[in-house]
């Protein structure tokens, strides 16, 4: 027995829609018969891929004038939740997706699982896998209470998979008056321009950590990406430091990256960095300490100075070409 | 200017974490310290009262256990009192459940700000921050890695997925810091003498007067995640680099 309505959080990027998004409309397609998608950020185009992806409907909010989505899209969601009746709702683990799962939570006193990684429907109800303690551990979870359940679902759990459903239809809301979460609010967005593919859909993947010892070493993870077609990826520890934007964090609270090739120079393996790039086809990685956790699941490990081996493995595959 | 700091209590993570086997509920027994990721917030907060010229900050923390260990490392840093929520009924309380006791702790006394960090360590859902605002209908701004504040406006830099946005806002509010925020300070002795005689006000559910509260998840089972075998590890003489060279000539990269 399938859920009859599934509403899914649907998150902009430069091409339309992010493609987190497209894997969360899939999964929801597939437990529920009908799914609704609401955004923000977004022109009505969308409603070809979102319908392909298997929704039906898409509500876009307008006139954020700078209030954060998370706020406004769990304001809307709010509203008409109780006419509408969804069975679940699914946002992606990100910040603005979060936001919006914790506003939506509290206001209506709804539980929130997070940390999802996957769902089945089980006798009609859907049940939850999360991982726990930086995914060394899977619990199966259910709701007991009554009411739509709320997800908060990690990225590349599920596969997207356009259907070829015809296009969703748009329906136009103002966000309106949301009271003083709405006093928050962007006066100037900045952009850290980024070069190459994107991290979380790149083939080849070269991450630094804090082993590069400075700044000034990323040059090394970046010229190998480059020469690899790759995108060059960070550890939070030097996200912190400021040494690279943090767009460019893989783990936990980063990208999850599954590339056919994940390469890991001066970084630990912390498990809040592994849950980001443990899916990797391969992975390699070079760190100078032998007991460093990443060797407990690189494929090829080298015990060695990220300062020696890097820029004789950036030579010879220079020498190549 | 009064902040509260929310600062979560948690087991040694270089201990595994354990489930227990009936219950599925986080093992919480023994010492407990304070969350790295709390920290940050702590030291945020400090400089904030301290640039604003007066004021004070209070720690907000829930555990099950009465523990006061991570507590003690705030205030030792210069936090000026603590309130503990502890009642063995919040075992394995979900997200929300959470909130509702944080935010009303937080209500006790008056505040100006409300800080907390971006995630725990050990439970990272990443939500209680904001529901805690939105119980407390006050505006929030997750993901902070620059907070000042100027003529009573809260101003953030707000980490983004493709740079950041600057957020202002007026007080109240509350903000969930990054670790890149700020470098949070080490207990001075001074300071952990001083800490063991600040007040730290124990409460019970029933104390806190939050009404009922009732956990409405439920964890079916638990089971290892798959691992990944390790692989083949060389050390550098020199030339292991040409072994990557070989490798990724194998799968086809190069
Ligand atoms: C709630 C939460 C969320 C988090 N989310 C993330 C996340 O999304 N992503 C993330 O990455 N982390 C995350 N972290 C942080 C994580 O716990 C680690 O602190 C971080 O990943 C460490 O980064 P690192 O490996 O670069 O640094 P370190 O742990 O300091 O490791 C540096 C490594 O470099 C090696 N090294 C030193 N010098 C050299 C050299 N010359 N040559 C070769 N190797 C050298 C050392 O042996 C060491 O292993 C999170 C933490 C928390 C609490
Ligand atoms: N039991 C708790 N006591 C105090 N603060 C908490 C507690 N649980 C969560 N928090 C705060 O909320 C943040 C995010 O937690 P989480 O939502 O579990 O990732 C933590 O870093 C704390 O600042």
């Amino acid at each position: 027995m399938s859920l009859s309505k599934i509403w899914v959080f649907v998150e902009p990027s430069e091409s339309g829609v992010s493609t987190t998004s497209l894997e969360l409309i899939t999964a929801a397609s597939g437990f529920a018969s009908t799914v609704e998608a609401f955004s923000y950020g977004v022109g009505s185009e969308v409603g070809q891929i979102l319908g392909e992806h298997g929704a039906s409907k898409v509500v876009v909010a307008n006139g954020l004038n700078g209030v954060l989505a998370g706020t406004a899209i769990a304001s809307i969601m709010a509203k008409r939740i109780s006419a509408e009746a969804p069975d679940a709702i699914f946002f992606g683990s990100t910040a603005e997706g979060r936001d919006a799962a914790a506003r939506l939570s509290a206001k209506l006193d709804l539980p929130v699982l997070t940390n999802v990684v996957n769902l089945s429907l089980e006798g009609g109800v859907l049940l939850s896998e999360n991982a726990v303690f930086g995914g060394s551990e899977v619990v199966s979870a259910r709701f007991k209470s009554s009411g739509p359940g709320l997800y908060v679902i990690r990225a590349k759990s599920f596969a997207p998979e356009a259907r070829g459903g015809s296009a969703a239809s748009v329906e136009e809301v103002a966000v309106g008056d949301i009271g003083s979460a709405g006093k928050a609010k962007i006066v100037q967005s900045h952009v850290e321009a980024r070069s190459g593919p994107k991290l979380d859909e790149a083939p080849v993947v070269v991450s630094g950590g804090r082993g590069l010892g400075q700044q000034d070493s990323y040059q090394m993870i970046e010229e190998l990406a480059r020469l690899l077609n790759g995108a060059p990826g960070a550890s939070r520890a030097i996200v912190d430091a400021g040494w690279v934007p943090y767009a460019y964090q893989v783990g936990q609270t980063g990208k999850t990256v599954k590339p056919t090739v994940y390469i890991a120079c001066g970084i630990s393996g912390a498990t809040q960095h592994m849950v980001g790039m443990k899916g990797a086809k391969n992975i390699i990685a070079i760190n100078k300490d032998a007991d460093a956790p990443i060797f407990t699941i690189a494929d090829l490990g080298i015990v060695g100075d990220v300062h020696k081996v890097l820029p004789k493995l950036i030579e010879a595959i220079k020498s190549r070409s | 200017m009064n902040i509260a700091v929310c600062v979560k209590q948690i087991p040694d993570q270089s201990v595994p974490g354990k489930l227990d086997p009936g219950t599925h509920n986080l093992v919480r027994d023994g010492k407990l310290i304070l969350d790295d990721s709390d920290s940050y917030g702590v030291e945020m907060a400090l400089q904030l009262v301290d640039r604003a010229g007066g004021g004070e900050v209070t720690l907000i923390s829930m555990a099950p256990n009465g523990e006061v260990s991570g507590i003690r490392t705030a205030l030792a840093m210069g936090a000026d009192r603590a309130v503990l929520v502890s009642d063995p009924s919040l075992a394995g309380s979900d997200a929300l459940t959470t909130a509702k006791v944080l935010a009303a702790a937080i209500r006790r006394n008056p505040f100006d700000l409300v800080m907390a960090a971006t995630e725990s360590t050990d439970g990272y859902t990443g939500t209680v921050p904001v529901q805690v605002a939105e119980l407390l209908d006050i505006p929030s701004v997750t993901f902070a890695k620059k907070v000042e504040i100027e003529n009573g406006i809260l101003k953030v830099q707000r980490q983004t997925e493709s740079g950041y946005d600057e957020v202002e806002c007026p007080l109240p509010a509350l903000v969930s810091v990054t670790a890149g925020v700020v470098e949070p300070r080490y207990p001075s002795f001074k300071g952990i003498m001083a800490a063991k005689s600040k007040p730290v006000d124990v409460l019970d559910v029933a104390a806190l007067g939050t009404g009922p509260l009732t956990t409405s998840q439920e964890i079916v089972s638990v089971r290892a995640a798959e691992e990944r075998a390790s692989g083949t590890v060389v050390v550098d003489e020199g030339d292991a680099f040409q072994q990557v060279v070989e490798f990724l000539e194998a799968i086809k990269v190069i």
